[in-house]
C-alpha cells in the first residue's frame, strides 16, 4: 500500500488563504501633497501688501462643472486707467489649463498666479478641482501662486460676462 | 514481435515544496497585512502626481466629506486619552475610563464633545449605524471644537512623545472647496501653516510641451 496522501486539498486552501491576503493587504501607504500656506501676518495692513503688477499677474477661478475661468491682468474695476480683462474658459484636460499656463509660462517667466476656487450662491467648486489645479502647478513648474477667497470684483466680473 | 510497452509510472509528483512555499507566502501576508481600521466615515480622495510618503505615525487626520462635515482622527491612543481630557475639561464634560478607553480605540470620529459621552456608550454595531447621521465636529468661528481638537492632540504629542505633528487634510473629491478652505483657515489662524492633502497617486504626465 503506498503512503502518498493527496496534497492537492492542501494547496487549493493554502493558495485561496495566499489570494485572500495579497488581495486585502495594503502596503502603499497614501500619498500627499505638501500645501504651505504664508504665514498670517496680522499686524499688516492692507496698504502695507506687496502689490502685483498687472504684467505678471494671472487669475485662475475655479468654476462649478469642473470649468476654469482664467484671465491675465488685473480687474480693478474702480480704476478706469485699467483696462476690463476678458475671462475665458477652458477645462482641466491636458490641453486645457495646462497649455495655458505653459503658454503663459513662455511670455511672462515670472508669472504670479492667483487660484481663485468660487463659491457663491450654492454653487461650488469641488474639492478635486482644487488639488487638480495645484497639481497643475507642480506639473508646470510654477514659482509663485496662491489659494485665495475669491473677492466680490471677480465675482462681479462673471456676471457681467455672463459666464454663470 | 511484440511492440516495447514503455514503462508507465504514475504521474503524481511531489507537491511538498510547492506546498512549503504556498504556506510560507501565506505566512508572510498574514504577518504584515494591516486591516483597514473601520472609519466613521468613507471618502474618496482626488488623485494628484504628488509621490511624497505619509510618515508611519503621528498622524493626524481631519476627514471632511461631501455633507461639509469634519473628522477628527489621530494614530495613537494615548494622545487621544490625553486630548478628551483637555477637550472635555474645557467644555465641562467629564468622561469615565471606560469611555476614555473606549474613545482611544476610534479611528476617526465626528461627534460635537457634548453628544460624545452617549456615542461613546453605544456598542461598535450601533455606531457604525449612527455615523452616516452624525452631525461631525463643529468649525464654526464660534464653536470652533475641530481647532481645540487639533491643538490639544499637538500638546499631547509634544508633551509625550515630542514628536511634531503630521496634519493631514483628507478631502472627499465631491467636498466643496468652501469648507476646506475654512479649515485651512482656522489652521492658519492658529498659526499651523503646513499640512498635507491626502491623494491617490496618479501617473505624471510622460511629456510636457515647453
Amino acid at each position: 500500500m503506498s503512503t502518498k496522501i493527496d496534497m492537492t486539498p492542501m494547496v487549493d486552501l493554502a493558495f485561496l488563504l495566499l489570494t485572500f491576503f495579497m488581495l486585502t493587504t495594503t502596503f502603499a501607504k497614501p500619498n500627499v501633497m505638501q500645501l504651505t500656506m504664508p504665514v498670517k501676518d496680522k499686524n499688516l495692513k492692507d496698504d502695507e501688501q506687496t502689490k502685483i503688477k498687472a504684467s505678471q499677474a494671472m487669475t485662475v477661478i475655479l468654476a462649478p462643472d469642473n470649468k476654469v475661468f482664467y484671465f491675465f491682468g488685473l480687474n480693478e474695476p474702480n480704476d478706469k486707467s485699467v483696462s476690463v480683462p476678458e475671462i475665458k474658459v477652458t477645462d482641466f484636460s491636458a490641453n486645457g489649463i495646462r497649455k495655458v499656463l505653459l503658454e503663459r509660462q513662455r511670455q511672462q517667466p515670472e508669472p504670479i498666479i492667483l487660484i481663485e476656487p468660487y463659491s457663491v450662491d450654492g454653487k461650488d467648486a469641488k474639492y478635486k478641482n482644487m488639488v487638480d489645479i495645484l497639481d497643475e502647478m507642480n506639473i508646470t513648474n510654477q514659482k509663485k501662486y496662491a489659494l485665495i477667497d475669491i473677492p466680490k470684483k471677480d465675482v462681479e466680473l462673471i456676471k457681467k460676462q455672463n459666464l454663470l | 514481435m511484440p511492440k516495447v510497452k514503455p514503462h508507465r509510472t504514475s504521474p503524481s509528483l511531489d507537491m511538498t515544496p510547492m506546498v512549503d512555499l504556498a504556506f510560507l507566502l501565506v505566512t508572510f501576508f498574514m504577518l504584515t497585512t494591516q486591516f483597514r481600521p473601520d472609519e466613521a466615515v468613507v471618502v474618496d480622495p482626488p488623485s494628484s502626481t504628488s509621490d511624497l510618503r505619509a510618515p508611519e505615525s503621528d498622524i493626524l487626520t481631519l476627514t471632511i466629506d461631501s455633507k461639509k462635515r469634519v473628522f477628527f482622527g489621530y494614530d495613537k491612543a494615548p494622545i487621544l486619552q490625553e486630548a478628551l481630557k483637555a477637550v472635555g475639561a474645557k467644555y465641562g464634560v467629564t468622561f469615565t475610563p471606560a469611555q476614555s478607553k473606549q474613545f482611544s480605540l476610534l479611528p476617526n470620529f465626528g461627534v460635537p464633545i457634548t453628544q460624545l459621552g452617549s456615542y461613546l456608550d453605544k456598542d461598535t454595531e450601533q455606531r457604525k449605524a449612527l455615523n452616516p447621521t452624525l452631525a461631525g465636529i463643529p468649525y464654526d468661528s464660534l464653536n470652533n471644537q475641530m481647532m481645540d481638537w487639533v491643538i490639544e492632540a499637538r500638546k499631547a504629542n509634544a508633551k509625550l512623545f515630542q514628536k511634531p505633528t503630521f496634519l493631514v487634510i483628507k478631502g472627499d473629491g465631491d467636498a466643496d472647496v468652501k469648507t476646506v478652505q475654512t479649515v485651512i483657515k482656522d489652521l492658519q489662524e492658529k498659526d499651523i501653516n503646513r499640512f498635507n492633502l491626502l491623494t491617490s497617486l496618479e501617473m505624471k504626465p510622460s511629456y510636457i510641451e515647453k
